[in-house]
Formats: C-alpha cells, sequence, structure tokens
C-alpha cells in the first residue's frame, strides 16, 4: 500500500488540509492502520518538496496553525499513471489494488479499465505458471499451483469489485 | 465484392472465424450490443465474463447455432449468418466440434459407441467408427473404459469421453462452453491439459467460454465479454 500515492490522490479530488486526507483515508483504507499524523505531514512536505503539490498560507485561527494543501499537474499526471500501471502480478495485491480503484471512483477515472488492465497482468502470469507446469517436476508444480490459486482468488475478488463498482461509486462519492 | 475478398481484405491473415458487430436480443433483453471477435487458426481463444454478459449468445452465433439480428459472422471464407439452415447445419456437422459443461453423453451408449457417434450419424459404418475412435481413449487417458456405459464413469472421465467426441470428426473449430465447470480442479486441469494437446496435434482451432482464470490460462489469448461486447484482456485483438 502506497500512502504518498494515496494521499495525492485524494488531493486531487479538491485542495485539503492535513487533517482532512488523514480522516479520509483512515475512512476508506486505513481498517485497523489508522495514519499518525506525524505520517500525513511528513508525506504531505515531501510531496511540496517534490513539486507534486504545493502548501498554501498559514491559516490562523483558533487551535493549531493549519495550512491547505493543492495538487500540482505533475502530481495528477503521477496519480494517473499509477492508477493505470497495473500491480505486478503477485498474490495479496488487494490493499493496493482497493485504493485504486477507491480512488479512480472518487476522481471520475475509469476503474473498470483499471481493473481490467489488472485482469490481463494476472492472467499473463497465470499462463506463465501454467507453462511451467507443463515442463516442471513435482515441486515446480505445486509451487506454481500455489501461485495459481491465489492469482485465482484476486481474479474472482477484481470481478466482484467489477460487479460492485456502480455501488461502491456511491458509498465513495458521498 | 465477393465473399471471398470480402474477408481477405477485412480479416487479419490466419484468421480461421470471426463475428463483426454481431447485435442479438432475446425479446427486450439485450444480449450482444455490438461485438466483435476473430480467432486465428490454431489458436485456444478464451472467452470470460461473468454470467449473464453475452458470452454463450456470442459462442451461438459464432457456432452458427444462432443467427445474429444484425452484424456478420464468418467462417474460412464463408457467410455463415446468412447461410441456408441445411448447408449450415452440414458445415457444423462436418467442421465444427462441440464439448459443453455436462457431457451430454448418450447413457443408453458405451464410452466408444458415444465418441463414434458423430461419425456413425456422418454416415461411417460401424466398424470403422469405433477403429477411429479407439484411439482416443489412451490419448485422453482413458484406456480400459470402451466398454463402460456413461453411469460407470467419474466426472471427469465422461468429460473427457465428451471431449474425444467432439474430436473425433478432427474439426476445424472447437467450441467449448465451460468444459471443466462441473469439474474439480484436479480433473478440470486434466481435462485442458489433454484438451490442449489434442487440438495442437489436429490444428484446430478453439473458441473456449468460461468464467474459471486457471481453465483459461490454458489458452493462448483471452477476452472479455462485458455488457454484449467484446474486449481484450491479453494479447492484441479481440
Amino acid at each position: 500500500m502506497t500512502v504518498p500515492l494515496t494521499l495525492l490522490g485524494l488531493l486531487e479530488r479538491e485542495p485539503s488540509h492535513g487533517y482532512e486526507l488523514k480522516r479520509d483515508y483512515d475512512m476508506f483504507f486505513g481498517r485497523g492502520k489508522p495514519l499518525s499524523y506525524g505520517q500525513v505531514y511528513g508525506t504531505l512536505s515531501r510531496l511540496a518538496r517534490d513539486g507534486k503539490a504545493i502548501a498554501g498560507p498559514a491559516e490562523h485561527g483558533e487551535g493549531p496553525e493549519r495550512r491547505r494543501y493543492v495538487i500540482t499537474e505533475q502530481g495528477v499526471a503521477e496519480v494517473e499513471k499509477w492508477l493505470a500501471e497495473p500491480i505486478p502480478p503477485e498474490p495479496h495485491l488487494q490493499s493496493e489494488l482497493f485504493a485504486k480503484v477507491v480512488l479512480a471512483l472518487m476522481l471520475d477515472r475509469p476503474a473498470t479499465r483499471y481493473l481490467d488492465a489488472q485482469r490481463g497482468a494476472h492472467l499473463q502470469r497465470m499462463h506463465e505458471l501454467t507453462a511451467l507446469k507443463e515442463d516442471g517436476n513435482v515441486i515446480d508444480i505445486l509451487l506454481a499451483d500455489y501461485g495459481l490459486h491465489h492469482l485465482e482468488a484476486d481474479l474472482l475478488w477484481i470481478d466482484h469489485t467489477a460487479a460492485r463498482l456502480d455501488t461502491l461509486a456511491e458509498a465513495v462519492r458521498q | 465484392m465477393s465473399a471471398d475478398s470480402g474477408l481477405a481484405v477485412a480479416a487479419p491473415p490466419g484468421t480461421i472465424i470471426e463475428a463483426r458487430d454481431l447485435v442479438k436480443s432475446f425479446g427486450q433483453t439485450p444480449a450482444l450490443r455490438g461485438a466483435t471477435i476473430a480467432a486465428n487458426r490454431g489458436e485456444i481463444l478464451a472467452v470470460m465474463g461473468p454470467s449473464g454478459s453475452g458470452k454463450s449468445t456470442l459462442l451461438h452465433c459464432l457456432a452458427g447455432i444462432l443467427t445474429p439480428d444484425q452484424g456478420e459472422v464468418w467462417f474460412s471464407g464463408q457467410r455463415l449468418d446468412t447461410m441456408r439452415e441445411d448447408p449450415r447445419s452440414d458445415l457444423r456437422r462436418d467442421r465444427f466440434g462441440f464439448v459443453f459443461q455436462f457431457g451430454q453423453l448418450v447413457p443408453e451408449l458405451t464410452a466408444e459407441e458415444n465418441v463414434a457417434l458423430p461419425l456413425l450419424l456422418s454416415g461411417t459404418r460401424r466398424g470403422p467408427a469405433l477403429a477411429e475412435a479407439r484411439p482416443w481413449f489412451g490419448r485422453l487417458g482413458l484406456d480400459g473404459l470402451e466398454r463402460r456405459r456413461t453411469g460407470e464413469l467419474s466426472g471427469g472421465q465422461a468429460q473427457r469421453v465428451a471431449l474425444a467426441r467432439s474430436l473425433v470428426t478432427r474439426p476445424e473449430v472447437l467450441f467449448a462452453d465451460e468444459p471443466t465447470g462441473s469439474l474439480d480442479s484436479m480433473s478440470g486441469e486434466l481435462v485442458m491439459r489433454l484438451l490442449r494437446a489434442a487440438v495442437r496435434e489436429q490444428g484446430t482451432t478453439v473458441i473456449l467460454v468460461t468464467h474459471q482464470a486457471r481453465t483459461a490460462a490454458y489458452a493462448d489469448r483471452e477476452v472479455m465479454v462485458r455488457d454484449g461486447q467484446v474486449s481484450s484482456l491479453t494479447g492484441a485483438r479481440p
């Protein structure tokens, strides 16, 4: 799970304060592992340093000083590239892929196309493992089987997610 | 423009069967909405997609079982969707093979008679038909089961008999609709390994409809049917 890209994705929706990003990250992606404020502000200042976001002027009010962050064009391009690129088809990719799907829906990007790209990458890996079984010994076969079963489980999850995109979109765009 | 030159212009080299912009509805329910697909000679093409996506309808249109409302189906330079029923049915019998999720063997016949059935139905005499059927038992790991009734076969064995029956006429295109759908994963894998070896040997093209990724992984290429349209998943073209 890549925290900087996920925060950058959340930032693409609208300029946001760090605490808003933390709140939304924890709600959609944290699932029992909330981000610390240190992580959020550390990440935001690195994103600003690298030209992917800009920190607005300090806003004085009650409580601690606040800054609103705005994504830059470079930041948007980075999010776009990340969303469109399939994750290397290793088992257990669920959390990163889930983050991509949710962000794609929030940002009105083609989630179906991203899921298809991931399906293609998974199937390609399954071809390789299946071919390995043709010529392999029993150890190769069992190891390939392990990979195949997990990739297949991921694909089932992708199918179910694809079937529920409309419902998910409603939930994340509220 | 003749049928042959029409195909030669539009289809990529090596295409044996293709559908262009198929539209098909059942009453008010659309099943295909502009589906385009092409398979190369000797290729195993997996057609994936959720239930109700139109993948079986697409297979039935390609096989000349259903006629699309719009669009064209071409097989080896011949237009299939506008062909009269008699020649179309001859073509299906002589040049296509079919295997389904449940083997649909004839329970009154032995395993070898089931395999020989397509030959018997197209006029081959019993002796030569059975002689043609028998080598398939060795090829598909079914030695010794030739005289069994279908009720005495396991699900995996029955499906391999059905596969032998679909290949005994050496079809140019094999249409396989969820051929491993009713099998456990080990039996399904065996069926797919044997299917692939057999069609490679014969140069048969396979249109493999499946919702199982492990089955599709035996194909050369996959396409996805969604809402009645086809998109590529692996490889270059639908």
